[in-house]
């Protein structure tokens, strides 16, 4: 571990109890789900860990707990990486937005949302990002399906033909 | 088309109405360039100084389509842009015609899955498609190319 | 689906101040399809006169699922779908990619592969920023300024071209190293390059620097301080057109960076001019560091031997069975990485561009996120647009040089 790293995950170890996970050179702690805005301004403040590229999701389908939240924090003083997870657990889980501690988190939560379902509590704009704001479903999860166009070759091409949608004048 | 010299006074060709109709849309026409993505880079390449298309009369992208002829879809199309594909080409005069430039328009490229349009010939009839990731703006000059063979082509009777 | 699905201001009415809905001010859409080719971003704009009160964007035109598609593709074959990303820096997206597939499976990149990737990386550097230069001058009114630029970018692109085959969309660096070594031509067009370059950045400072009409457009205009840079995630020249000097060639360096000399441009204005003199610096610097790479270019093999991860070359397969093997499973299974996540991070000309790769054992990707700069650009759009005029509007966007594909995916 990165000896500038090591205070802010000692501390974070000892408050919250956290599982620390190190994997060619990068530590990832794993924090509860309702403590992360708290570990976020512990960081903020007392480490100077000033930005916050990272917010996305991960869905472990069959398994539990489904999904694990991923925020990775960044140190322009000391120029490192740390890794946070929460995970949570269920169809429709919903955690505390990050917003009110580092403001990039908003589009990246309204993006988590859109493409996973984890809902946001206290989000200042909870709409959809990227998907049209009358879609259904969450597409990265992995019981959604891909969506993938069966291709069209010689011997199946009229089938397929008079199934697609063809656009006119 | 013949030139009619015999009568001294030079300058009167004579001709069918078809073929001066059909030549006088083509010698200059006004693209919407619909630049989405990473075609339209090639577009922008194209327009430029090393393979001018103003050559073929197209000076100038018009982005209005009430004020263009040909739509040159340039990129993939997603789901939450097909209908203002659909809204612009509806927006444009007769008479109107449509190139799908590159894979992404033309049937869906590398990306085969929920969030893009398999081939844009699902929204608005396309006249050329040309193919290539992105296509090199000697690819799309001859697509224009075709367009205009074709447009030289038409005939009354398929006018609407 | 084939609807347009419109925005009532019911729903917005968080967005927009108290007077949008009196009347007092007009709400305006700078539809998906404008002529200031930045892609397919709208813009919804609440304009009193020609003052920007308010200002909403709204993306997600150019979604192309790239998260997901990524799932179902092998490594290698997922590789091509990152080009199509951010399309102005293609052999950054190539290069971030490789670098997160390289540290999950332990690959080692051969000096002579990591100075190939570090001229390409920074040519497509020097590419990007000259389209910039080029659609930027465009919008403001230069338009002749376009034709210029896309004069050199012309020169870049037939190197990309004798490298791999294509202009753009190269997918030239692989896991490992690179798809295979450069022809002998490669050296002497870079060095011709780079011969020509500096006389033409002078020529297009001539045109713009002492022009009273480009000062006026863009000095003053869409001011940023660092405190908001910081705290809204903004990287790259925009932050350093603030006065943080914060690169990631220099803070975490990566493909042997820290060998060469270079300076990181900054100014203190924050504002569009200052964007502009960061970047034709930048195009600068790039330019010293390819000339180093060059110099220092060392012989040797270009990809790691890595069997596993690695295919063998084509003369072995005929004459080793381990070869052939090889071959075999890495073209119908793919190569498994162990367990585990990284995420690795290089500089693109917008800001940070990231790949937080999560693999569980298997031949495909388990989750891919790309943490892409111009999301938090556009986030932070709004803050800068308030108060300026419509037409500044335009400057501020171009000069924050958004990529539609690099935001959406």
């Amino acid at each position: 571990m990165n000896d500038l790293l090591k205070p802010a995950v000692e501390k974070l170890q000892k408050k919250y109890k956290a599982q620390v996970n190190e994997f060619k050179d990068e530590v990832t702690v794993f924090i509860p789900a309702e403590k992360n805005t708290e570990a976020a301004t512990l960081l903020r403040d007392e480490f100077s860990f000033d930005m916050l590229p990272v917010v996305t999701a991960v869905d472990y389908c069959p398994q539990s707990p489904r999904f694990h939240m991923v925020y990775i924090f960044y140190s322009t003083k000391d120029k490192v990486y740390l890794t946070m997870r929460a995970s949570l657990d269920g169809d429709t889980p919903s955690i505390k937005t990050m917003e009110g501690v580092y403001p990039s988190a908003n589009w990246r939560e309204r993006e988590v949302w859109d493409l996973f379902g984890i809902t946001f509590e206290g989000h200042s704009d909870p709409r959809r990002l990227l998907m049209p704001p009358n879609w259904q479903g969450h597409p990265l999860r992995k019981d959604y399906p891909l969506g993938y166009e069966e291709v069209q070759y010689s011997f199946n091409f009229d089938e397929i033909d008079l199934r697609k949608p063809k656009g006119e004048r | 088309m013949g030139i009619d010299s015999k009568s001294g006074t030079p300058g009167v060709v004579t001709t069918n109405l078809e073929k001066l109709a059909n030549w006088s849309r083509t010698n200059s026409l006004w693209p919407m360039g619909f630049g989405l993505a990473c075609c339209a880079i090639e577009m922008m390449a194209a327009q430029a100084s090393n393979y001018d298309m103003s050559r073929f009369g197209m000076e100038l992208m018009r982005s209005s389509p009430r004020q263009s002829d040909l739509m040159i879809v340039a990129g993939r199309v997603s789901q939450k842009m097909a209908p203002v594909l659909r809204n612009l080409y509806d927006q444009m005069p007769d008479p109107k015609w449509v190139i799908a430039m590159g894979d992404c328009a033309a049937c869906g490229g590398v990306f085969n899955n929920y969030a893009v349009v398999q081939g844009v010939d699902e929204i608005v009839p396309v006249d050329v498609y040309i193919s290539g990731c992105p296509p090199r703006p000697e690819g799309l000059i001859n697509g224009v190319l075709l367009l205009y063979e074709k447009i030289r082509k038409e005939k009354f009777a398929q006018w609407k | 689906m084939r609807e347009i699905q419109e925005f009532t201001l019911e729903e917005l009415k968080h967005k927009f101040s108290p007077r949008a809905l009196t009347g007092d001010t007009v709400v305006l859409n700078m539809g998906p399809q404008h002529p200031s080719t930045h892609g397919v971003l709208r813009l919804i704009v609440e304009l009193d006169g020609e003052i920007v009160v308010n200002c909403v964007p709204d993306v997600g035109y150019l979604h192309t699922g790239i998260e997901k598609n990524v799932e179902n593709k092998t490594y290698q074959k997922a590789e091509v779908m990152t080009d199509r990303m951010d399309y102005m820096y293609t052999i950054g997206n190539n290069l971030v990619y490789c670098l997160a597939v390289e540290k999950l499976a332990e690959l080692k990149v051969p000096p002579r592969a990591d100075g190939i990737r570090v001229i390409l990386a920074e040519l497509s550097r020097i590419q990007s920023h000259l389209l910039w230069l080029g659609t930027h001058a465009m919008d403001i009114g230069a338009m002749s300024v376009f034709l210029y630029c896309m004069r050199e970018r012309e020169m870049i692109l037939n190197i990309f071209e004798l490298i791999s085959g294509q202009r753009m969309m190269t997918t030239y660096i692989r896991p490992g190293g690179l798809w295979r070594d450069v022809p002998a031509s490669f050296e002497e067009a870079v060095r011709d390059f780079i011969k020509v370059l500096p006389g033409r950045i002078a020529q297009y400072e001539a045109l713009l620097n002492k022009n009273r009409l480009w000062q006026d457009r863009t000095q003053g205009k869409g001011v940023i301080d660092t405190k908001t840079c910081l705290a809204w995630n903004v990287t790259g020249p925009v932050l350093r057109a603030t006065g943080m000097a914060h690169d990631y060639r220099k803070a975490n360096p990566y493909s042997g960076f820290e060998q060469y000399d270079f300076d990181v441009p900054t100014q203190t204005g924050g504002d569009v001019w200052s964007r502009y003199l960061v970047k034709v610096e930048e195009m600068r610097q790039s330019l010293r560091i390819v000339e180093q790479a060059l110099d220092k270019l060392p012989y040797g093999p270009v990809r790691d031997s890595n069997a596993k991860y690695i295919p063998p070359r084509r003369s072995e397969i005929g004459v080793s069975m381990e070869a052939l093997i090889h071959h075999f499973k890495l073209w119908t299974e793919g190569f498994t990485p162990p367990k585990g996540s990284v995420y690795t991070a290089i500089e693109s000309p917008r800001g940070e561009q990231g790949v937080f790769l999560e693999s569980d054992g298997t031949a495909k990707p388990y989750r891919v996120h790309f943490r892409t700069p111009t999301l938090p650009l556009l986030q932070a759009l709004p803050l800068v647009a308030k108060g300026a005029f419509v037409a500044d509007l335009v400057a501020i966007v171009g000069s924050f040089d958004v990529v539609m594909g690099d935001n959406d995916r």
